[in-house]
């Protein structure tokens, strides 16, 4: 990570009629940073990223990408970014080959360097073997990674992934994730993406999580972490009176007996269950430690969770829609 | 770069349209029934008075072909349609490239694939008796790509005001047929009912038609000139509201 500034929005507003979608945001992205935009759908992500990409107009604020404003620069602010949708924009009656060949003469590279370039993203994202095979006979993690590849097809300085990993199941997921971080580590890109999938934002250095159009909390995720509270131990041990006295007596510690065993907070489980056991003091049969989650985080600030369910009619119907095209 | 976004959006169409040749044999079958099915059966009744000495298949060859370029045009325009609903228009409109040089894009490579779809229907004209030279056949192109800037324009406009296929399916029916119906392409267009001939004087597929008929036949109604003036004038007026109402997409 280096200190320019990738992408930069102060006071970022879109309003659409009556409606603010977004409700003046400011953020910095710095070069080579994994940054994460987590929320509820309809928080007012993919707004965001539709004025960061040129997409939608600015109602209101600046923001610059790769240096270059994206309200009167278009053309050059287009030019330094690579885009993966949320929904597929692949052209299926193609060959994987061949969409890579259309993007690369359309952001004007030379013939000679769009091959190259086809090539070299193919290899990256391990599609060689099916370059001549039409998009249509791809799995949708395939599409994915097409996606992807194309996106960088243009030696992008900026990757926007708008919920990358919406519909695919976990390996091709976890594979998803291993791209983009090789792609951060080896080419130095500054990765923007929206998920709201909390356990994948732990891969991102730092996180906004956007709530009805507004950035309620920006960090890293272990900080974000840190700021719910303490991990949580449980223990089943043989006599449970007798640990809540011994845990008082030699660490000062306020356990409470709940069913299925002893509870009590500890600022840094990992360190201090090795010290408790290593006094013998008890005898415990299991234990657990659970760790503050994003979704501990997201349910503190806003007395809601990130979940499914809370998928609109919309969203599931899209969903739904992608998982059958990816199918076929 | 302009130019290289119009011929990006021009060689997609085309790879596609090669790729589908089994379409391009059967996008002939419309055309021979309406040669020799509904051409062939009408011609014992049908008597064509004035200039045109040959049969009513020779008489509807051309037509037939306007017919082709109209469908050619009108369908390579609802791609639009399905590049919107399956994501690929997106792809198109974020790329460092005017919105105008797509619009060009596309009308240029239906204007192709109609032309190239036309020219086939000459196959049949060894059938009905129409004699081909070069500079006929090459005129015939001429004009075949002509007609379909302007249709594909046309095509293009009522595209981006639509949301779903059915819909452009609906306007389309209520306009391609009686486009053709009313082109000439059927019946000589005199001694028509006023209502007609004034509609077929606003159908662009008429000047094309008649066109082609001089180009291949040597048959016309309306003037030569005014026939190349109105169609390169059509081209013109409809690429410019093709772009402008492309220009609001997305």
């Amino acid at each position: 990570m280096t200190n320019r500034v990738m992408i930069e929005a102060r006071g970022l507003v879109k309003r659409y009629g009556d409606f603010t979608a977004v409700k003046g945001i400011d953020l910095e992205v710095k070069e080579g940073e994994i940054f994460g935009f987590l929320g509820p759908n309809g928080a007012g992500k993919s707004t965001t990223i539709k004025m960061l990409t040129t997409i939608a107009r600015l109602t209101d604020g600046l923001a610059r990408v790769a240096g270059h404003d994206v309200a009167r620069e278009t053309d050059e602010v287009r030019s330094s970014l690579g885009i993966v949708f949320q929904d597929p924009t692949l052209d299926i009656g193609l060959t994987a080959w061949e969409n890579l060949y259309l993007h690369g003469l359309l952001y004007g590279l030379s013939r000679t360097e769009t091959r190259e370039r086809a090539d070299a993203v193919l290899a990256m994202m391990e599609l060689q073997e099916r370059r001549k095979d039409l998009v249509k006979t791809f799995s949708g993690g395939m599409k994915r990674r097409l996606e992807i590849a194309r996106g960088l097809m243009h030696r992008p300085k900026v990757l926007f992934l708008d919920e990358p990993t919406v519909g695919l199941d976990p390996q091709t997921r976890a594979r998803i994730w291993d791209y983009v971080k090789t792609l951060r580590d080896e080419n130095g890109l500054t990765i923007f993406m929206t998920t709201h999938y909390m356990d994948e934002a732990e891969h991102c250095d730092r996180i906004a999580i956007m709530d009805q159009g507004e950035i309620i909390a920006l960090d890293t995720p272990d900080n974000l972490k840190r700021s719910v509270g303490n991990d949580v131990i449980t223990l089943q041990t043989a006599n449970d009176a007798q640990a809540i006295a011994a845990l008082s007596a030699n660490f000062s510690i306020t356990a409470r007996a709940v069913q299925g065993g002893v509870q009590f907070d500890a600022e840094d489980g990992e360190t201090f269950l090795p010290q408790l056991l290593a006094r013998n003091l008890f005898h415990v049969t299991s234990l657990n430690l659970r760790k503050p989650t994003l979704d501990d985080v997201f349910m503190l600030l806003t007395g809601r969770t990130i979940r499914e369910e809370d998928l609109g009619a919309r969203d599931q119907m899209r969903e739904a829609f992608r998982q059958r095209r990816s199918q076929r | 770069m302009s130019l290289r976004a119009v011929y990006v959006v021009w060689l997609r169409e085309l790879i596609k349209f090669w790729r589908e040749k089994a379409r391009i044999v059967t996008s002939l079958v419309q055309p021979a029934v309406w040669l020799f099915v509904m051409g062939k059966g009408l011609s014992g009744f049908v008597h064509l008075h004035g200039s045109f000495s040959g049969s009513y298949t020779a008489f509807m060859l051309p037509g037939v072909m306007g017919m082709t370029v109209l469908f050619a045009s009108i369908f390579s325009s609802v791609s639009i349609i399905w590049d919107r609903d399956f994501g690929f228009l997106k792809e198109m409109l974020v790329a460092p490239v005017p919105r105008s040089a797509l619009v060009f894009g596309k009308i240029l490579s239906g204007a192709t694939v109609a032309m190239i779809q036309g020219t086939l229907v000459l196959v049949f004209s060894p059938f009905v008796g129409v004699q081909l030279s070069f500079s006929g056949v090459m005129e015939a192109m001429g004009t075949m790509f002509l007609l379909s800037l302007s249709l594909s324009g046309l095509g293009i406009a009522v595209a981006t005001r639509m949301t779903s296929m059915q819909g452009f399916q609906l306007v389309m029916n209520f306009l391609l047929m009686p486009m053709y119906f009313l082109s000439g392409a059927i019946y000589p267009l005199q001694g028509l009912p006023t209502w007609m001939s004034v509609i077929a004087r606003i159908d662009p597929l008429a000047y094309g038609v008649d066109a082609l008929k001089w180009a291949l036949i040597r048959f016309h109604q309306f003037s030569l000139s005014v026939d190349y003036a109105v169609l390169v004038g059509l081209a013109v007026v409809f690429t410019l509201i093709a772009t402008s109402l492309f220009k609001m997409e997305g």
